[in-house]
């Protein structure tokens, strides 16, 4: 007659803790989407290193087409990391776009924006050097304030990415570097330890 | 005293008890959300919703984005309190029996 003995009991809180689980958190993060966009970082990167070495450098006047072409990486980098999230999200039957996924949004998009400001007002009083450093200290700002509604892993990859940012400021020039680094190899290998540690697993159960 | 005197009658439904666990960790959701988060029906949805508001554990607040209604709900004190003690209630008879 008693319907609440140890058993269900335990089953009640495992459930209990999985919707809390799943209702704050966005987990459908895939590892491929650090993977694809770290890639396409690097990519890009190669692309601005060879206008560099053919002699064109960047300068006050012809910074432009670097512009245009770090706005398309971010283009190509958030339509893969879409595409693999939003496979991932299918595959685990849950909804792409929730309370979390919005919460994720607004919390990451406040610090970029102001980085996105940063960097017009770097360009726009050629202070060239300082873009790079801007756009990695606010990406991991981004990252870390973001890390409450998805995979808290992400708040390390923050970490890294205000790290090499600040040292950027410190040997301005290597602007193209630290920012291949942080958005094209700190990407690759999170994707990878991400794809390891969740993706991987998921497909072995 | 028995632990078992401690379970709130009304945390007796899977779905309640979902919808609870959902409320008690976000600010509001709305009556999407709280689908997909509980394998339900929206009739029993709405009605286990309309319990919990009825006993003052959760509070709704009816909303527009457009001319779509949005309704968000959200959990109340009292709610949390009663939530927060039969969850305390599961952990003691876990323990007491082992």
């Amino acid at each position: 007659m008693q319907t609440h003995d140890k058993q269900s009991s335990l089953e009640t809180l495992r459930e209990i803790h999985t919707i809390m689980d799943r209702s704050a958190r966005f987990i459908s993060l895939s590892g491929w989407s650090g993977v694809w966009a770290g890639a396409a970082a690097l990519a890009g990167a190669a692309v601005a290193y060879g206008w560099i070495t053919e002699g064109a450098g960047y300068t006050a006047t012809n910074y432009q087409p670097y512009v245009w072409l770090a706005l398309g990486v971010l283009a190509v980098a958030l339509v893969g990391g879409y595409f693999f999230t939003a496979r991932k999200a299918k595959a685990d039957g849950r909804p792409m776009w929730n309370n979390a996924t919005r919460q994720l949004v607004l919390q990451m998009a406040i610090p970029l924006a102001a980085g996105g400001l940063f960097s017009l007002v770097f360009l726009a009083k050629n202070d060239v050097e300082y873009v790079a450093p801007a756009c990695l200290v606010f990406y991991g700002l981004a990252l870390i304030n973001g890390s409450k509604y998805t995979l808290s892993d992400i708040k390390y990859l923050g970490v890294l990415q205000v790290f090499l940012g600040a040292t950027n400021l410190l040997m301005p020039g290597w602007g193209l570097y630290f920012w291949a680094t942080g958005f094209g190899g700190l990407h690759i290998l999170y994707g990878i330890f991400m794809w390891n540690k969740y993706d991987n697993r998921r497909t072995e159960e | 005293m028995n632990p078992i005197e401690h379970l709130n009658k009304i945390f007796d439904s899977r779905i309640r008890i979902g919808i609870m666990s959902a409320l008690i960790v976000n600010e509001h959701l709305n009556f999407n959300d709280l689908k997909s988060l509980i394998d339900v029906t929206d009739g029993n949805l709405a009605t286990h919703l309309k319990t919990l508001e009825e006993n003052k554990y959760i509070k709704v607040q009816k909303g527009f984005i457009g001319r779509k209604t949005n309704t968000l709900y959200s959990i109340t004190e009292k709610g949390s309190k009663a939530f927060r003690a039969h969850l305390a209630a599961l952990e003691k008879i876990i323990k007491g029996l082992n």
